[in-house]
């Protein structure tokens, strides 16, 4: 099963979602691994706004190689998922509705997807080449300091995934 | 006694950044493709396909393979009749990392400190191995390794009654643990005996062989056709969507050990195993 989705994610549409489908994402997207997780989690901490609005957004674990000239981005394929479990709760508090990376994940995060209406979606690793081209804008919205793990605002285009887990905390991994 | 600069050994390691970080060695494509004549399950081959198709889109466009383009791990066995001239082997080899990484617009992902965490901004240093070997040549061995399956990689100090079966669960139970993380289909690096760093260096060593040659040793060439047919029985599959291919190979390198001892070191490759040897 194929379903094409456009960012910002609805509820309903999410719904549909189950383990293993395909996923064409197509919209904004945001990039953050890492070191901009813990910048999130210490502005979350301090009450003080985050550099963009989490509602319905989608967070993408991924950090470029740097982008050549006349090219929108660099390889970008994504990164482990898992690192970033235990900073993943405060952000989908704040409306974050999906998750891409690669990986497994713990068995809170299929809870907190059940609890919060949100999905983790997996991409291949290794075709960081392959995904530079489904990208048509990129620009850095925080955290430039951080070079690669800057966070990146992305309009990405029929971006291929699939269902890893889905809002009923279903994975498929597990399955 | 012959002479070799070091300027000359750093522009080798170069050419070779410039090549592995664009382009999948031989073996690895070869293993790729050989996979896809035998993988049945829908998703994986799908997966397999991709990996083929992303090769031979950053060859063509000179776009890294992967964005993860590694530390660098450097193997050097010079031969003990070489005279090295020239600046220290070790800057030469850091400023060829510094300017590949900067003109292949390669990623830069070390940091100064592992507790500090500064980005050191041109991806040095790199990691260097260095060994003495008769003879007046230099074997140079290269891998930018990524750190999803690096991080995926576990030693263990097994007991010698643990035998050869003990180290098969090990390593069964670290592919199985690793699960999708590292980027199946991976090659499974087995260190075995030495001490704790020995049994470590082994099974990174044991990465940079080419996939699809026998080991040398008749015997350890029997345990990694055994242990790929028991990793393939895992079903892990690539990026972990299921199937038989789940590794693309098993190497083992061994060294004599202690009569109390049975380190185990596996050290874990993605499928973009970007390795190359060149001799000088």
């Amino acid at each position: 099963m194929i379903h094409y989705l456009k960012t910002p994610l609805e509820d309903q549409v999410l719904d549909r979602l189950q383990p293993g489908d395909e996923v064409l994402l197509s919209g904004i997207i945001y990039t953050a691994r890492d070191a901009a997780h813990q910048r999130l989690m210490s502005l979350l901490e301090a009450g003080s706004p985050l550099p963009f609005d989490l509602k319905g957004q989608v967070i993408y674990y991924m950090g470029p190689s740097p982008t050549p000239k006349g090219a929108v981005i660099g390889a970008c394929g994504p990164t482990t998922a898992y690192r970033m479990d235990d900073m993943t709760e405060p952000l989908l508090k704040n409306g974050l509705k999906g998750t891409i990376g690669k990986g497994s994940r713990s068995p809170k995060i299929r809870e907190y997807l059940k609890t919060y209406h949100a999905v983790y979606l997996i991409a291949v690793g290794g075709i960081g080449a392959l995904y530079s081209q489904m990208i048509e804008h990129s620009e850095i919205v925080a955290f430039e300091d951080l070079g690669t793990e800057a966070i990146r605002k992305l309009r990405v285009k029929d971006f291929p995934l699939y269902v890893g887990i889905d809002t009923q905390g279903r994975d498929l991994y597990t399955q | 006694m012959r002479r070799i600069s070091t300027a000359s050994i750093g522009e080798k390691l170069y050419e070779i950044l410039m090549t592995v970080n664009f382009e999948l060695p031989g073996d690895v494509r070869g293993a790729i493709e050989n996979a896809l004549e035998v993988e049945e399950h829908g998703v994986s081959r799908s997966i397999l396909k991709r990996l083929l198709e992303n090769n031979a889109l950053a060859m063509k466009k000179r776009i890294p393979l992967c964005q993860d383009t590694g530390m660098v791990v450097v193997f050097l066995e010079i031969g003990q009749e070489v005279v090295l001239e020239g600046e220290y082997i070790e800057e030469a080899l850091n400023q060829s990392i510094a300017r590949a990484y900067e003109e292949g617009y390669l990623r830069k992902s070390i940091v100064s400190n592992p507790l500090t965490r500064i980005n050191t901004g041109d991806n040095t240093p790199g990691v260097f191995h260095y060994s003495l070997v008769p003879g007046e040549h230099i074997r140079m061995g290269v891998t930018v390794k990524g750190f999803g399956s690096e991080n995926m990689s576990r030693l263990g100090m097994l007991r010698p009654s643990d035998g050869v079966e003990g180290v098969k669960a090990f390593v069964l139970e670290t592919v199985a643990l690793a699960g999708p993380n590292p980027c199946p289909p991976i090659i499974v690096g087995v260190g075995i005996g030495g001490t704790m760093e020995k049994a470590a260096l082994l099974s990174k060593v044991a990465l940079m062989r080419d996939i699809g040659t026998d080991n040398p040793l008749a015997s350890l060439d029997q345990l990694e056709k055994d242990w790929m047919k028991s990793i393939e029985a895992l079903g892990i599959g690539p990026m972990g969507m299921g199937g038989r291919t789940t590794a693309l190979g098993v190497h083992i390198e061994t060294y004599p050990t202690h009569i109390a001892g049975l380190p185990v070191a596996v050290n874990i490759n993605c499928h973009s195993s970007r390795h190359s040897e060149v001799i000088l």
